[in-house]
């Protein structure tokens, strides 16, 4: 646990303290970088953000083994379409100008060794990311990639799953600096029929009582009823698949996301 | 035939070999490889699992495999000795069955009732499903579409052996899409399903659990050697790799001995058109560092992490990465690490058959060119073992469909020994994908 808060995790924590005194779980919706395209995606960013608490860009990455067929195909289409690890975050870059809301960049741990450990901190911290979400690469794996996001000023957020043990979910809570990532199912991303509470209300309690940080929760999170039922046990709300699906379908990104917002709010 | 599976001082406790390995993977999964591994060091020592996998292997697989002295292939060479270390004589026609035997006995044993396997040219899949055919476990394959095509008989023994193949379409439609597919149904469905991993890739304790269940091929060379030579240690051992399974098995019981006893250990990649062509599966020669299927070692990337899809004459070579210890083995000069091209694999494919009679698959072949090669340069005092990983039936249509392209050159020569034990491959295809 680092002594002093980075940059990143303050601005990520003071999010989510405002969305809680508001009475709503923070809502974090999420988009694949460059999708559909490069030029389109930044409009689709704007949309979300005008909900958003917090918003997650997934680097799009060949290999996506924690995502399902949804994130992938995105992946792919923004890969074809020139959309790589610099390019990401030079997409960050230019939605820092424009929106003052923490983002947070979801990256697979091969793009951060392609480019280098140290470059690519020194790339997102100039771009303005406030902190890595890391799908991949669990805490005690290495720790470098860690210390080196706290150098550049990132929060790093781990993940746990409804299979972590009491031990894991104790050293995977201590290592994050931003916020933790519960993964509400045991699966890979992507929305889900009849996805429900489940195991989410245990596994949070647990993590309680070693996260200093705030607890998100995401996969199978799909539309307002599902991220009403989470945001009555989280701090914040992970919404991904849902969105692309939307792209894809050629509905109104902002409509769904002001539903799905307003599916944060508590009881 | 008794069974000890052996000691090696590496990996670390943290699964790494040096710097490579380790467990990339999504904390989902965590606590299943803590399980794992778990399972594998008590199984390890336990008498009863020992001895019903030394009997699976003897009276099953047929174990021990031949080690051949290929005296038309050492004449022809002109130099060492070439023996082969036949595991194409084994039941389902390659080494993958000893690993899956022994990964389906620990999946019964840890109470699991659905094995999963990823497949790239078909052998690890029909090994997969005749283990579990064998002790009743249900089976699912995943392989590329692209793979499918190439492999349809494989595809076929799957199904007759009641496992069910499932299409992977995503990415590139070969074996790391396929590895990527089963990792999702692992994530999903972690609790009540054992992955068999094929080779030696993946989050630990893969590596070194595939390692250690190939490592009889290696063993059993030790003992037959010393018979036929008189020295337990050939001058060199040549095999090929792609994740490595083969290789390790048979280079991991030479590979800590001190070096002035240690063979030379050379592993042959596919080299495809060419390591410098791009169109390759050469991880060691042509890739960089890199995490792929959970593990860190060297990989085909780009300068900004995503993986280039590999090429291979070979399905079953046909993988962007390599496994955690031969690339700890590459960078600490215990082994190294040879280019072979598609062309060069025909050749030595070709060569075997016409001299030995024995059609070996053409990940094999890779290895085979190699040591006529190495023969030459060692002199005739020289002795070299090369590992013959499996037989070739289930590369004959796309080897006749190869030559046939070749034999519109006029040097070429006629294939009748390759076309005649084809048996018309086509019909077959069209039934099997119907």
């Amino acid at each position: 646990m680092t002594a002093t808060l980075t940059r990143g995790a303050e601005r990520l924590h003071a999010a989510f303290a405002r969305a809680q005194a508001e009475g709503r779980a923070a809502f974090i919706p999420f988009m694949t970088a460059g999708y559909p395209t490069a030029e389109a995606f930044p409009a689709v960013a704007d949309a979300l953000l005008s909900q958003a608490d917090i918003l997650e860009v997934g680097l799009p990455y060949s290999d996506p083994l924690g995502d399902g067929p949804t994130i992938q195909r995105a992946s792919e289409q923004a890969l074809a379409g020139g959309t790589s690890t610099r390019r990401t975050l030079e997409l960050v870059g230019a939605l820092r100008q424009r929106h003052d809301q923490p983002i947070v960049v979801m990256t697979y741990v091969n793009p951060i060794y392609a480019v280098g450990p140290r470059e690519f901190m020194r790339l997102a911290q100039e771009a303005g990311v406030d902190g890595l979400i890391l799908p991949d690469l669990p805490p005690d794996q290495d720790i470098e990639i860690a210390d080196l996001a706290a150098e550049h000023g990132l929060a790093v957020t781990f993940l746990i799953a409804p299979t972590s043990t009491p031990e894991r979910v104790r050293l995977v809570a201590e290592a994050c600096t931003g916020f933790l990532y519960a993964v509400s199912v045991t699966g890979v991303t992507g929305a889900r029929e009849g996805a429900a509470l489940g195991e989410v209300p245990a596994m949070l309690a647990l993590a309680r009582q070693h996260a200093r940080v705030p607890i998100a929760v995401g996969f199978g999170v799909k539309d307002r009823q599902t991220a009403h039922q989470v945001a009555q046990v989280a701090d914040g709300v992970v919404v991904g698949s849902a969105f692309i699906n939307a792209i894809a379908g050629g509905q109104d990104v902002a409509a769904l996301a002001a539903d799905i917002a307003a599916g944060c709010r508590r009881d | 035939m008794s069974l000890t599976l052996p000691t090696y001082p590496q990996p670390d406790a943290r699964g790494r070999y040096g710097r490579f390995g380790g467990r990339y993977v999504p904390e989902t999964l965590i606590p299943a490889l803590d399980e794992l591994e778990q399972a594998y060091n008590a199984a390890k020592t336990d008498p009863e699992f020992l001895n019903e996998l030394a009997r699976l292997l003897t009276d099953f697989v047929g174990r021990p495999s031949g080690l051949y002295l290929a005296q038309r292939l050492t004449d022809h060479a002109g130099g060492a000795k070439i023996y082969l270390k036949r595991e194409d004589q084994n039941y389902t026609g390659a080494h993958k069955i000893n690993n899956c035997l022994a990964q389906a006995l620990l999946a019964r044993r840890m109470g699991k009732r659905r094995v999963i396997a990823e497949t790239g040219a078909g052998q690890h899949g029909v090994a997969s499903a005749t283990a579990a055919a064998l002790l009743g476990l249900e089976c699912i394959v995943y392989m590329g579409a692209e793979d499918i095509r190439r492999q349809a008989m494989n595809v076929f023994r799957m199904k007759l052996l009641g496992a069910e193949v499932r299409e992977v379409t995503s990415g590139t439609s070969t074996l790391k899409d396929a590895t990527n597919e089963a990792i999702r149904d692992w994530v999903t469905n972690v609790r009540d399903t054992f992955y068999i991993l094929g080779s030696v890739v993946g989050p630990h304790p893969y590596p070194a659990m595939v390692r250690d269940f190939q490592s009889v091929i290696g063993e059993e060379v030790k003992v037959q050697l010393q018979d036929l030579e008189g020295r337990a240690a050939p001058d060199a051992i040549v095999a090929c790799v792609g994740g490595g399974s083969n290789a390790i098995g048979i280079f991991a019981p030479y590979a800590y001995l001190p070096p002035a006893q240690r063979p030379r250990l050379i592993g042959t990649e596919a080299a495809g058109e060419g390591v410098d062509s791009g169109k390759h599966a050469a991880s060691v020669a042509g890739g960089r560092i890199g995490v792929l299927h959970g593990s860190l070692m060297y990989l085909l990337n780009d300068a900004e992490g995503q993986i280039v899809p590999p090429h291979s004459i070979s399905a079953g070579l046909d993988y962007p990465g390599i496994g955690p210890e031969h690339c700890y083995y590459s960078e600490t000069g215990v082994a190294e690490y040879v280019p072979v091209t598609d062309a060069q694999a025909l050749e030595g494919l070709q060569l075997l058959t016409r001299l030995e009679g024995i059609i070996p698959a053409l990940e094999s072949a890779h290895a085979i060119y190699h040591a006529v090669q190495l023969a030459r340069e060692l002199g005739p005092e020289g002795v070299i073992v090369v590992n013959l990983s499996g037989r070739g039936d289930k590369d004959v249509a796309e080897v006749m469909r190869l030559l046939d392209l070749e034999a519109q050159s006029p040097e070429a020569q006629s294939p009748e020994a390759l076309s005649s034990a084809a048996q018309s491959p086509e019909p077959q295809r069209e039934e099997v994908t119907a």
